[in-house]
């Protein structure tokens, strides 16, 4: 495998992941709005809402990766994909807007009744533009509809077309399925036995539909876009799909089951299969005419973004598997105030921080202004943000605060 | 083999196309920025306002502290979703709005935003555990787990001023036939004398806007009559904070400034509506630039000569140096610049005010107009951030890489660009109103503050 292809690899597993992660959070919106009247459809959207809630925004980031790692490693291929596909690209950026305000809107205050009904429209209708909007963008590029150049392909038709339409589709069932899969999980977990049951219902309703459109779909791409159906039907890439169809039907039966923990893998897996087969299918092409090897930015750039992505994983794995500890064992679910020891007010210091603080003012200004070369300006900065820090920490003490 | 068409041939840079809709293809740009650099004020400085009152409930067990920052724990989450979906515009933009410049050059910068995304997760994930944990960990480590949040408001605002710094002063390539060759990624984001004094600038700006800005809307609450103990610390704490930042920020505008003399003359040429190459160059404040000249200004003889070069008599490039072609429109860029050094000015007076008297009374001013220039100091720090950002973007054009690319050859080729705008433009209008609501909203639940002060506290008559 080439340098070059590294990224590409990557810029897939951040797909994978976003589908996996973010997916289920947009399903969830899909549940939110489809919950009907009454007390049961209030139970269902309050339960989507805060199962997603504390998660949402590090799902999201998963997104904000893909396009850095896509520009930075072949910033033609990604010029040419944005400006030929701005349309769907912004349908989905405005969606996200909208996603993220109506979180912002429940996080921020209990609703009442009307302004509820019409945020909840929002966030689900916006639930389901944004996967649909990039399932299409996806579309085009798998079909071979983004040429290079700045906007130089059609600029409705490329997205707007038998394989765009069917993987937009599939972005939402598969969305709609992750999410009631693990929404069934975390329903069973918290001992919300029939709300489990509802998203049980929900899951086998949805694997029926996803399964349907998949299968449907190869007719439709071996018609719209046949490289991409060879590819997908005949050696890895076919392996891929096979294992891919074989863990969504496991999932099946695991929900069934009732074993939500395992199947929430195998649905990701069947995800994660899916976009390799991809992957396999499209190589060594990036857009028409532009194979990876071509597009890829210079050694050193694709070394300097190895290497930082390689140290990012280092911290955010770790962070995510925190998160999602405290997710999944149930802490965010109920306040359970831990043993806090009392704690007790420490013995006054002598106020000396100030002079401190108003001598590294002093310090950071001289070295700033007047010295102001190399060494002395990282002095000076240091000493300004010592002043600030230790200013604020002595003029902000609890008895200062209480005033005479 | 898929897709094998006949060979067409790879463009290393996309070619520039005929967009006749530049002008808003910018403004596009602008307003998505001027929506998100508020919001990250916040991200960059609420972090550590809340976890600065969450530790001193650590050290006293006064729950006024801990209802202060849990309630300012919920504001912070509400604007930090918006600040991620807003930024996210961004991202989308830089692609659908100049796909040549990130043909071009996104290998250059690109690796800024790579580990922006990282610097992303961290905070996503860690402000999720902290606003949600809440009454689920001890307090000390739930203050532990805001501190990740701190440190990314400051490695996120690192990495995308890197990629600003580099526009404004590029470096780490060479150019053949339109496209970046022997890229050195670290060198051109790290390596370039402009980043650090515009990170501590933009860094310094994050807290004195979101310490005004909530400094106002107690200081609103006080005019008001709501005085009580709780709504004093909630006033003093970013007041304090933002006026102890606010001098320094004389100190670093200064420096910024001399950088742009080095790097960007014809920017601050057109900052002091400097039209002839001048010796012994003289600042000009207020006024309008009309006709190779400053009018109704109040000249202060040889002091842009001093500021810039720390030499009276030194040689300062006017907007002579290049073609007409070449400049930047100079009264806008004026006009925000003098905005921006005012309203710096006028912030830094105020705050003196503040610290003397609370160091040396131990409380807050008393005069009713003092809580009237908090009030207006607010506003007032986000008209100079926005001013700042104009007087260096549109200082900076006709390039949008200075010296390198211009905006024009930057721009996609996609038609739509006002419908995408005017949607932009009403989809913000809606954003702005939701914000306003969630505020109101958050404001308006009832404190629960025990009803009996701890033992310690009772001394000081605490409500
Ligand atoms: C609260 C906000 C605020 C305040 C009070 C000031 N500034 Fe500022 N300024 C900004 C907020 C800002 C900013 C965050 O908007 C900018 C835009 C780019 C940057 O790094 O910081 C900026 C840019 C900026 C630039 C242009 C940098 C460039 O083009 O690369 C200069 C020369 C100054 N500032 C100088 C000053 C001076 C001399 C001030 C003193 C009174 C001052 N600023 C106060
Ligand atoms: C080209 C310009 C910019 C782009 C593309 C951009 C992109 C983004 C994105 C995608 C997010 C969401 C992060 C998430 O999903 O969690 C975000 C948030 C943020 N951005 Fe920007 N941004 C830009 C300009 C800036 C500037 C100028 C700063 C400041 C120095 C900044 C600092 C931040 C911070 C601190 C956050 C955290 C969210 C918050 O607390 O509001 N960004 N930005
Ligand atoms: C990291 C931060 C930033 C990056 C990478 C960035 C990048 C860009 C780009 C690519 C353009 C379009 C090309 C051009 O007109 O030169 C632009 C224009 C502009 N940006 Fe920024 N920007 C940043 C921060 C900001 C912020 C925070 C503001 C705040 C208001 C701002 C205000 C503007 C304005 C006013 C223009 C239009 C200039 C004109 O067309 O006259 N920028 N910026």
């Amino acid at each position: 495998m080439a340098l070059a292809d590294v990224p590409a690899i990557l810029i897939l597993v951040g797909l994978a992941a976003y589908v996996v992660f973010a997916g289920a959070d947009f399903g969830a919106g899909l549940w939110y709005l489809l919950a009907g009247p009454g007390r049961r459809g209030r139970a269902i959207r309050d339960f989507c809402y805060h199962a997603m809630a504390p998660v949402w925004e590090a799902n999201h980031v998963w997104l904000i990766y893909v396009l850095v790692v896509a520009w930075t490693a072949y910033p033609t291929a990604f010029g040419s994909i944005a400006s030929t596909l701005a349309l769907p690209l912004f349908v989905a950026a405005v969606g996200i807007i909208l996603r993220g305000t109506a979180y912002a809107l429940r996080s921020g205050a209990v609703m009442d009744g009307e302004t509820e009904g019409a945020t909840g429209f929002v966030f689900g209708a916006s639930s389901i533009l944004t996967p649909f909007a990039l399932g299409a963008a996806i579309g085009a590029i798998a079909s071979g509809r983004v040429p290079v150049g700045n906007a130089a392909g059609d600029l409705v038709a490329s997205w707007l077309n038998a394989t765009s339409i069917l993987i937009g589709a599939l972005a939402v069932a598969t969305a709609g399925y992750l999410a009631a899969v693990y929404l069934a999980g975390d329903a069973a977990r918290a001992g919300e036995a029939a709300l489990a049951r509802a998203f049980r219902a929900r899951a086998e309703a949805m694997a029926v539909v996803t399964g349907a459109l998949a299968v449907g779909g190869l007719a439709v791409l071996r018609h719209d876009a046949r490289p991409l159906f060879d590819g997908l039907t005949s050696g890895a890439g076919l392996a891929a799909v096979l294992v891919s169809a074989a863990a969504g039907v496991a999932t099946l039966g695991l929900v069934r089951a009732g074993r939500y923990e395992p199947a929430r893998v195998s649905a990701a897996l069947a995800v994660a299969a899916i976009v390799a087969g991809w992957g396999i299918a499209q190589s060594p092409y990036l857009l028409p005419g532009l194979t990876i090897e071509q597009a890829a930015a210079g050694r050193s750039t694709l070394w300097a973004l190895l290497i930082s992505i390689a140290a990012g994983l280092v911290i955010l794995v770790p962070s995510l598997a925190l998160l999602y500890g405290l997710l999944l064992r149930g802490r965010f679910d109920t306040e359970a105030p831990t043993a806090d020891e009392v704690p007790h007010p420490r013995a006054r210091r002598a106020p000396r921080g100030l002079a401190a603080a108003a001598l590294a003012l002093l310090a950071g200004g001289v070295a700033l202004t007047l010295l102001g070369a190399g060494a002395a300006l990282a002095v000076g900065v240091v000493a300004l943000f010592a002043y600030v820090g230790i200013g604020a920490i002595e003029l902000l003490r609890p008895e200062k605060l209480e005033g005479d | 083999m898929p897709f094998d068409l006949p060979g067409q041939l790879l463009a290393a840079a996309l070619a520039p196309v005929e967009q006749e809709h530049l002008l808003e293809a910018r403004q596009m740009q602008a307003l998505s920025f001027a929506v998100h650099i508020p919001l990250v004020c916040f991200g960059i400085a609420f972090p550590s306002m809340v976890l600065l009152v969450e530790s001193l409930y650590v050290r006293t067990g006064d729950e006024t502290y801990r209802t202060l920052a849990k309630r300012w724990s919920k504001v912070m989450i509400s604007l930090f979703a918006v600040g991620v979906v807003t930024g996210t515009i961004l991202s989308f933009e830089m692609g659908l709005l100049w796909p040549n410049f990130m043909a071009s050059f996104g290998d250059v910068f690109g690796l800024a935003f790579g580990l922006e995304g990282f610097s992303f997760f961290l905070e996503a994930i860690f402000i999720a555990i902290y606003v949600y944990g809440w009454d689920r960990m001890s307090s000390r480590t739930h203050l532990l787990c805001g501190v990740p949040v701190v440190i990314a408001g400051l490695t996120g605002s690192l990495f995308v001023i890197s990629v600003n710094a580099w526009m404004n002063h590029p470096s780490g390539f060479r150019l053949q036939d339109g496209a970046a060759v022997d890229v050195k990624p670290w060198t051109a984001l790290f390596g370039n004398g402009h980043l650090w004094p515009e990170l501590t600038h933009m860094y310094l700006a994050g807290y004195i806007v979101a310490g005004f800005l909530v400094a106002a809307a107690y200081a609103w609450g006080w005019l008001r009559g709501r005085r009580g103990r709780y709504e004093r610390v909630a006033l003093a704490v970013p007041l304090t904070i933002a006026a102890l930042a606010s001098p320094v920020q004389l100190v670093v505008g200064d420096w910024i400034a001399r950088r742009v003399a080095d790097d960007q003359p014809t920017k601050l040429a057109a900052f002091e509506g400097l039209a002839q190459t001048t010796r012994g160059a003289p600042i000009h404040v207020l006024g309008w630039y009309d006709d190779g000249e400053v009018r109704y200004g109040v000249e202060i003889p040889k002091l842009l000569s001093l500021l810039a070069k720390h030499d009276p008599d030194a040689t300062i490039r006017g907007l002579d140096a290049v073609p007409p072609a070449d400049r930047p429109p100079v009264n806008v860029v004026r006009v925000a610049f003098q905005t921006m050094v005012g309203i710096g000015t006028m912030l830094a007076a105020l705050s003196v005010l503040h610290l003397v008297t609370w160091h040396r009374r131990r409380r807050l001013m008393q005069a009713r107009w003092f809580y009237w220039a908090v009030l207006a100091a607010g506003p007032l720090s986000l008209v100079a951030l926005i001013a700042g950002w104009v007087a260096t973007e549109v200082g900076r054009q006709p390039w949008v890489v200075y010296g390198v690319m211009r905006t024009s050859a930057a721009v996609t080729g996609a038609g739509g660009v006002p419908v995408g705008y005017a949607t932009l433009v009403v989809v913000y209008l809606g954003l702005g109103v939701a914000v306003a609501w969630i505020l109101r909203r958050l404001a308006q639940r009832p404190l629960d503050l025990p009803s009996e002060p701890p033992p310690i506290l009772e001394a000081h008559g605490a409500r």
